[in-house]
């Protein structure tokens, strides 16, 4: 007979601090979720510019007329604050991703007894991969 | 017998294809950021350049099915987001009409937006 569990409610994020490994590893995989699906909305937005572009409508980047693509997508990549929101989104992309295969190796069973070393490995290579993609990022932007 | 705490349908459909999507995904968006940050810098993005990549059917029609796997998976993530934190009854009919409806809108407009970048309309 399997044993029953009482996990209490964990959606009920007023209990945080009782939170362990696993339920850390849920939350954040939710919250960057939420992050990609909002990014992927946004993203479709400002890439629709093409239309405009196609259609031949242009406008003034640095004093050079340039399509209406080009112009939207250079233009926000000459923000510095875009770029520090795309630092965010690949650490977002990569921790889901890395979060993500361990959830595909749990639905297989396989290291089950390790989920939450893979958790915390997970987060550790989402910093290192975050931290080393950030002069590729920032390179050629000033403040 | 234990409780079961997901939100799917054991066995389901949507469960199957939340995994197949995400095996695509890990794939298809590792190389996408890679591919546009680090081989070409997304500062360096040109419509001329972006209709070279997309004039390569293999690239189109993985950009196309990349926006149809990541729709789905983020939509139906919300989805079932929102059934674990208790939405139920017509709330819970009406979040899954509101979140199709957003889906398949976005999944209208990317493909709309692929086909003038690919030069096909």
């Amino acid at each position: 007979m399997s044993q029953s569990y009482n996990r209490g409610l964990i959606e009920d994020f007023g209990r945080w601090k009782e939170f362990s490994a696993g339920m850390w590893a849920w939350i954040f995989h939710k919250f960057t979720g939420w992050m990609l699906i909002g990014y992927l909305f946004t993203h479709i937005a400002v890439l629709s510019s093409a239309i405009a572009a196609a259609n031949g409508e242009t406008m003034m980047l640095a004093g050079e007329q340039v399509n209406a693509y080009t112009g939207t997508i250079q233009g926000l990549e000459g923000l510095f604050i875009v770029r520090i929101l795309e630092v965010g989104l690949l650490a977002v992309a990569v921790f889901h991703i890395l979060n993500g295969i361990r959830l595909l190796m749990v639905d297989l069973g396989i290291g089950l007894t390790a989920q939450d070393k893979s958790f915390y490995a997970s987060l550790v290579l989402t910093g290192a991969i975050t931290v080393a993609s950030v002069p590729t990022f920032l390179s050629g932007v000033g403040l | 017998m234990a409780e079961r705490y997901s939100s799917f349908t054991p066995g389901g459909t949507a469960w199957f294809l939340q995994r197949v999507t995400a095996a695509f995904l890990i794939v298809v968006l590792a190389f996408h950021f890679f591919l546009l940050h680090f081989v070409n810098h997304a500062a360096e993005v040109t419509f001329m350049g972006t209709q070279q990549r997309m004039d390569h059917i293999g690239y189109f029609l993985t950009m196309v099915l990349f926006l149809v796997a990541g729709a789905f998976h983020g939509v139906n993530g919300v989805y079932n987001a929102l059934v674990n934190q208790g939405l139920s009854g017509t709330p819970k009919k009406v979040v899954l009409a509101v979140l199709s409806l957003a889906g398949l809108a976005l999944v209208a407009q990317g493909t709309y937006v692929a086909l003038v970048m690919a030069e096909m309309i």
